[in-house]
């Protein structure tokens, strides 16, 4: 697979899970594609380990794209990407967009073969200046 | 300062258990204006911590620092574990063994600026960092019975949050109803400062 990757990054496992499902009816199995949801102890919240783990499932030489829902989602998620080897770390975004909309959108584009900047860029053109 | 594997123990285990004592306080702060879960979050990174106790305390200072701090970032689960995480992570990197208050100073103000970057916040937006930006310039002024001060100067800022209006994090939701409640981050970094001062003192 040489097409962009997609990660989901929620608080919730259902939000996330749910949002795969909807990128997965778009775009079928043209992008690798994970979520991950939930605290180390499983309730709300993120995980260091677990996202670490989703970007590595998604993995692809073209790179991965990450969409977050709240805050602590964002911040887990960078400090996951920075946690990366040095080589896949350059090769990770987390985009500026709404998590549903965003990462339709994003693996819409992805599947069409766009670059990883092309799709980050289709994603946060959701979002509202 | 010396620094050897007793006095290590001591601040590891005056710091985790001062957060672990008040995580129901904290989470109560954090429900009036965020989702709740800040104590329960950081009593999950700090047993982490409590759990590697010895392993921790048999290493070089900024060894310990670096460990605590990748503990707090795979365990809390919250945006506190990246942000205290890459507080601890900095100081480790920062801090020489055997740190004079000078190196203590550089360090924790360059660490305070790796907080500010990972929250792409800074002082005034009531959060951790309107409690460790004041704590800089007190190590800076510098002068006698430090400890004392960075624990009050910790209270201080702390109860400074209240009246601030939220602009980071999820407080910042609630705009203007944020106003009037403690930030719970500030009153967390606060409860250590004075864990790792009152620790401090004791051990000269």
């Amino acid at each position: 697979m040489t097409n962009v990757g997609i990660v989901i990054v929620s608080h919730s496992p259902k939000v996330a899970e749910g949002a795969a499902d909807m990128v997965r009816q778009m775009v079928g199995n043209e992008v690798t594609l994970a979520w991950t949801g939930g605290n180390p102890d499983g309730g709300l919240g993120t995980n260091v380990p677990a996202i670490i783990a989703a970007i590595d499932r998604a993995w692809t030489a073209a790179g991965v794209v990450v969409l977050v829902d709240l805050g602590g989602a964002e911040t887990n998620s960078e400090m996951a990407i920075e946690m990366l080897p040095e080589k896949k770390r350059a090769r990770v975004v987390v985009c500026n967009a709404p998590i549903v909309e965003g990462a339709v959108i994003a693996a819409t584009e992805a599947s069409g073969g766009a670059n990883l900047a092309a799709v980050r860029r289709a994603a946060e053109e959701l979002s509202p200046l | 300062m010396r620094v050897d594997r007793e006095l290590n123990r001591r601040l590891i285990v005056a710091t985790a258990e001062t957060v672990i004592r008040h995580a129901d306080e904290l989470s109560e702060l954090d429900r009036a204006i965020g989702d709740g879960d800040h104590g329960l979050n950081m009593k999950r990174g700090f047993e982490a911590v409590l759990a590697d106790l010895d392993g921790l305390a048999s290493k070089p200072l900024p060894d310990l620092l670096k460990a605590v701090g990748t503990h707090l970032v795979m365990k809390v689960g919250g945006a506190s574990g990246p942000l205290y995480g890459t507080l601890f992570l900095a100081l480790g990197k920062e801090l020489p063994s055997e740190p004079t208050v000078d190196d203590a100073t550089r360090a924790f103000r360059t660490a305070v600026g790796a907080v500010k970057a990972r929250g792409k916040s800074d002082v005034g937006q009531k959060t951790m960092l309107d409690v460790l930006v004041p704590l800089v310039v007190a190590l800076e002024n510098g002068g006698r019975e430090l400890l004392a001060r960075l624990k009050e100067t910790a209270s201080v800022a702390a109860a400074q949050t209240v009246p601030m209006k939220a602009l980071r994090g999820r407080a910042s939701f609630l705009g203007e109803r944020s106003i009037g409640h403690l930030d719970p981050g500030a009153r967390s970094a606060s409860l250590m400062v004075a864990a790792i001062c009152d620790a401090l003192g004791a051990a000269r």
